[in-house]
């Protein structure tokens, strides 16, 4: 790999995380809710768009370097395991059991799923 | 407009953290070869990534309120983006579903419950740590201040 190819792996995983932090705060704003939805909602479109990604990268429409930069880099600092990890053990302190399961399996199950589909709508183009 | 997950700085703050954080997974995963289809890389960044999170969160809410302006930003480049930026849960997802795409359903499970698992128990460990350990907890001034 390229120090040039490094760089922007970093810098699109940046950019990731600003829009994460965006579309966290919009979705907190909007909804108010007590169930950590934004980063649920956040991981499950990211996985999906993963998905998608990495089954065009496998056909012929996107160079290898461009699916690094996306993938690992924007789709990698966009999507986050530490705050939902963080989300299920402060919903667990609350006592707030059955919600803080949900949080946990739910998000593993739905990002799988969004990432299965993605990649199956990617090999139908 | 006062939203403040809009202000050009705290964006700036996060993007920062980010960078540094992806970077260091994009590192790991250069120096750290996959062994028997797991991809050990992201499984160290993300538990890894869960401790520190729990530990940053848990140590500044040891520090008091006076401060709450350099505890923000903290949390922005160190926890949003740093933290956010250095785990990732695309990755895992489809690494799921690739490992299950190639037959082994019970890599991918234990794959996939046991990265939930040992993550959660790394943020519980976190926050223990920084509730013990956090700057305020022995209500000693930080060092950061310039008064010692």
């Amino acid at each position: 790999m390229t120090p040039l190819i490094f760089l922007a792996i970093a810098v699109a995983g940046g950019v990731g995380a600003a829009a994460r932090f965006a579309l966290d705060g919009f979705i907190g704003h909007k909804l108010q809710a007590s169930f950590p939805w934004a980063t649920f909602i956040i991981n499950v479109s990211g996985s999906l768009a993963l998905g998608l990604l990495s089954a065009a990268a496998a056909g012929v429409f996107l160079p290898p370097e461009w699916s690094l930069i996306l993938g690992v880099g924007f789709l990698g600092g966009y999507t986050t395991f530490s705050s939902t990890s963080y989300e299920t053990i402060r919903l667990l302190m609350d006592r707030r059991i059955l919600a803080s399961l949900t949080n946990a399996l739910g998000t593993l199950a739905a990002s799988v799923g969004a990432a299965a589909l993605g990649y199956g709508l990617g090999s139908l183009l | 407009m006062s939203l403040p997950f809009l202000r050009p700085q705290s964006l700036g703050w996060v993007a920062l953290g980010g960078t540094l954080g992806a970077g260091a997974r994009e590192a790991l995963i250069l120096g750290m070869p996959d062994v028997g289809h797991v991809p050990w890389a992201i499984v160290l960044a993300n538990i890894v990534g869960a401790f520190l999170l729990g530990l940053l969160y848990s140590a500044l809410s040891t520090i008091p309120q006076a401060r709450a302006q350099r505890t923000r930003r903290l949390r922005l480049l160190l926890g949003t983006g740093f933290c956010g930026g250095f785990t990732t849960y695309s990755t895992l997802a489809l690494g799921v579903v690739v490992m299950a795409g190639s037959g082994g359903l019970f890599w991918a499970t234990a794959y996939a419950l046991g990265t939930v698992l040992f993550g959660a128990l790394a943020t519980w460990a976190g926050i223990a740590v920084g509730i013990l350990a956090g700057p305020g907890a022995v209500h000693r001034p930080l060092k950061t201040d310039g008064q010692r």
